[in-house]
């Protein structure tokens, strides 16, 4: 079903809570160092689908496969660890850490330090220690946070910086595919676009795949080569962004003209 | 003045006045009579230091409210009921079970176990034990652990005071039941005459003391490791620590059993010196009692928890006996005619000293940095969306 290459391919994906069906056979396929997005209104299953993505909900029915893995119902930190991070929709940063501790528990996947390791710090643990810290401070610098806020508590930060915090933190887990969830809500035209060219960057840099639910049709449309769009937990069209823009259906979803049955 | 601050400059100097305290501790015991009565009030207060480290991982790192801590006491105690006493005489022939102990207890019947080892199996049994308290947990959260803490803890007590009806391996009983086991073997440590606590009380001081820093010492390096780290993030925001790869049930078990070896220690240790074990102290008042001393000192931080252990535990042995019972305060009661005791109503004046924190200062006496944020900011509040699973 899957077809060859993709990296993450979801196949007949259904989650329901009860009676409620938020997510419903959805298939998608994410081809390597690609940009995808997945779009439609509020209350679409957008965030539900990420979550069965990440582990954090257990699909009803359908199975999941990421890199060639059957990641079906698998468990958040052992997807986080085969290389799928996320930023979450209302940031959820470790409000009381500082924005490089925040990254580094991002690198707890990548590390070996075990309990008495740490108790008697091995030679092993602290060079693990200082390099998972220099890894951490170089990573905050390279979303573009400036040096003098690194030790800052992420609560402290300016919601901009908590948004790079959150970004850093999944590009510490050394991910092959970032899950973005909304990362433009709360920016500025000007703030979106350079969101939107870091995206381009990571992309070329760290031959990231990107997964982006997004309501800036801005955004969406200028970085996307595919999209998929949910209403009411289906899918109701995918393609290129020039095919959605003119999808009658997608507009129906949006501008709620004529509810289709 | 300006040769203060120079000092101050030099890099040993913040080293200065913890090593001017640690040694002060170390060594007063030399200017006190061997059988100091504030020598003993010192022990047992070292002795709930250690158990108030012990669940100040699991409450105060990890956040998992443990309400049945008094059940790792317990086994600990229990330790050295089994294996440092007479209580299984049938053990071993008539000659008992020795290993390496020397004196007058390698002559008794029963099982005897050098203390040192004893320590070591004390740990491994409460490590064990946590990691089972901690199973029925994982899918639970916030006041829910909680109950299920304190229902352990009662059944562990329960369990251990009605265990001279239960019999394992043909008729050995598993307790003594209300009744103490006792004597315990005096502690015995290498190249060292087994200690007497009716001679000399130093050596069980320096003992405990000793244990003590071992413990301080690992708990600062495990608040600044990966595992430290995994605690707190796991405690601000569970969905988001397992998003970034922390493994939930691994990170909340090792909390519990770390946590719980600890009381383990002490458990032996004050069994050891109290030479008696006694399942009427496994009470769910322990559990409390250690609680509020994380509290009182501030949760997560590993020298308020110290002060706080510290200061209740001398309330308990100090302020109420003999300053408020004996005091003036008493001898006022007494002459107008009223029989009454402070020591009956000891944990109302815990309840009444947490409840003048809550409102004084709610973050503790010594609050770790973040913690105080939390309270004072109303920051780290986040709801959940998470499917528990085991």
């Amino acid at each position: 079903m899957s077809s060859n290459g993709s990296i993450l391919a979801t196949v007949r994906t259904t989650k329901a809570f009860g009676g409620l069906v938020a997510v419903s056979d959805i298939s998608i396929d994410v081809a390597p160092k690609s940009i995808v997005s997945i779009i439609g209104p509020n209350g679409a299953g957008k965030t539900t689908f990420f979550n069965m993505l990440t582990g954090l909900y257990k699909p009803t029915a359908g199975r999941i496969l990421f890199d060639g893995q059957d990641v079906t119902a698998k468990r958040p930190d052992i997807i986080t660890s085969l290389g799928v991070a996320r930023t979450f929709q209302n940031i959820r940063l470790f409000s009381t850490m500082s924005a490089v501790e925040n990254v580094m528990v991002g690198t707890h996947a990548r590390m070996d330090s075990g309990l008495f390791g740490s108790m008697l710090r091995t030679p092993s643990v602290r060079r693990e220690e200082a390099e998972v810290e220099e890894r951490a401070r170089e990573t905050l610098t390279y979303v573009g946070l400036a040096k003098d806020v690194h030790d800052q508590t992420a609560a402290n930060l300016s919601y901009g910086d908590q948004r790079r915090v959150e970004i850093a933190r999944a590009l510490a887990s050394n991910p092959k595919l970032l899950l973005l969830d909304e990362p433009t809500a709360g920016m500025n035209p000007q703030e979106s676009q350079r969101l939107t060219e870091f995206m381009e960057q990571l992309r070329s840099e760290r031959d990231l795949t990107i997964l982006l639910i997004e309501h800036d049709m801005k955004v969406v449309m200028g970085v996307s080569e595919h999209i998929t769009v949910l209403d009411h937990g289906e899918k109701i069209a995918e393609g290129k962004p020039e095919a959605i823009r003119t999808n009658e259906r997608v507009i129906e979803a949006y501008l709620g003209k004529q509810a289709h049955d | 003045m300006s040769g203060i601050l120079e000092l101050r400059r030099r890099p040993w100097a913040k080293y200065l006045l913890p090593a001017v305290v640690m040694v002060s501790v170390a060594l007063f015991p030399l200017f006190r009579p061997p059988l100091d009565g504030f020598m003993d009030d010192c022990i047992i207060a070292l002795a709930f230091v250690v158990m108030a480290l012990g669940l100040n991982l699991v409450v105060g790192f990890a956040g998992l409210l443990d309400l049945g801590y008094v059940a790792f006491y317990a086994f600990g105690a229990m330790v050295v009921g089994w294996w440092a006493s007479d209580f299984y005489t049938g053990a071993g022939g008539d000659d008992g079970i020795h290993i390496g102990v020397s004196g007058f207890s390698a002559t008794l019947p029963g099982i005897h176990v050098n203390f040192l080892i004893l320590i070591v199996g004390a740990m491994v049994v409460c490590a064990i034990a946590g990691a089972i308290i901690g199973l029925p947990t994982l899918r639970l959260r916030g006041d829910y652990i909680a109950i299920v803490t304190l229902a352990f803890g009662e059944i562990i007590g329960r369990i251990f005071q009605n265990g001279d009806e239960i019999t394992i391996f043909g008729d050995y009983k598993l307790s003594n039941g209300r009744q103490s086991i006792a004597p315990i073997d005096p502690i015995d440590l290498p190249f060292l005459a087994p200690f007497d606590s009716a001679i000399n009380l130093r050596p069980y001081y320096w003992t405990i003391f000793a244990v003590v820093l071992a413990v301080l010492f690992m708990n600062i390096r495990l608040r600044d490791s990966r595992l430290g780290r995994a605690w707190i993030a796991l405690r601000e925001d569970e969905v988001a620590a397992a998003s970034m790869g922390v493994p939930l049930v691994r990170t909340k078990l090792l909390a519990y059993a770390t946590g719980g070896s600890l009381g383990g220690i002490s458990g032996a240790f004050l069994g050891s010196y109290y030479a008696s074990v006694n399942a009427n102290q496994f009470q769910f008042g322990l559990s409390i009692f250690i609680l509020a001393m994380v509290i009182l000192g501030g949760l997560g931080s590993i020298w308020g928890v110290v002060l706080g252990a510290v200061a209740l535990s001398f309330v308990n042995t100090r302020l109420i006996p003999d300053v408020l019972d004996q005091g003036f305060v008493g001898d006022q009661l007494r002459e107008a005619g009223l029989d009454f005791s402070f020591t009956e109503i000891s944990f109302g004046i815990f309840g009444f000293i947490l409840v003048v924190m809550m409102v004084l200062r709610p973050e503790g006496i010594l609050p770790e940095r973040r913690r105080q944020m939390e309270l004072t900011e109303g920051i780290g509040e986040t709801e959940s969306v998470f499917e528990a699973r085991g």
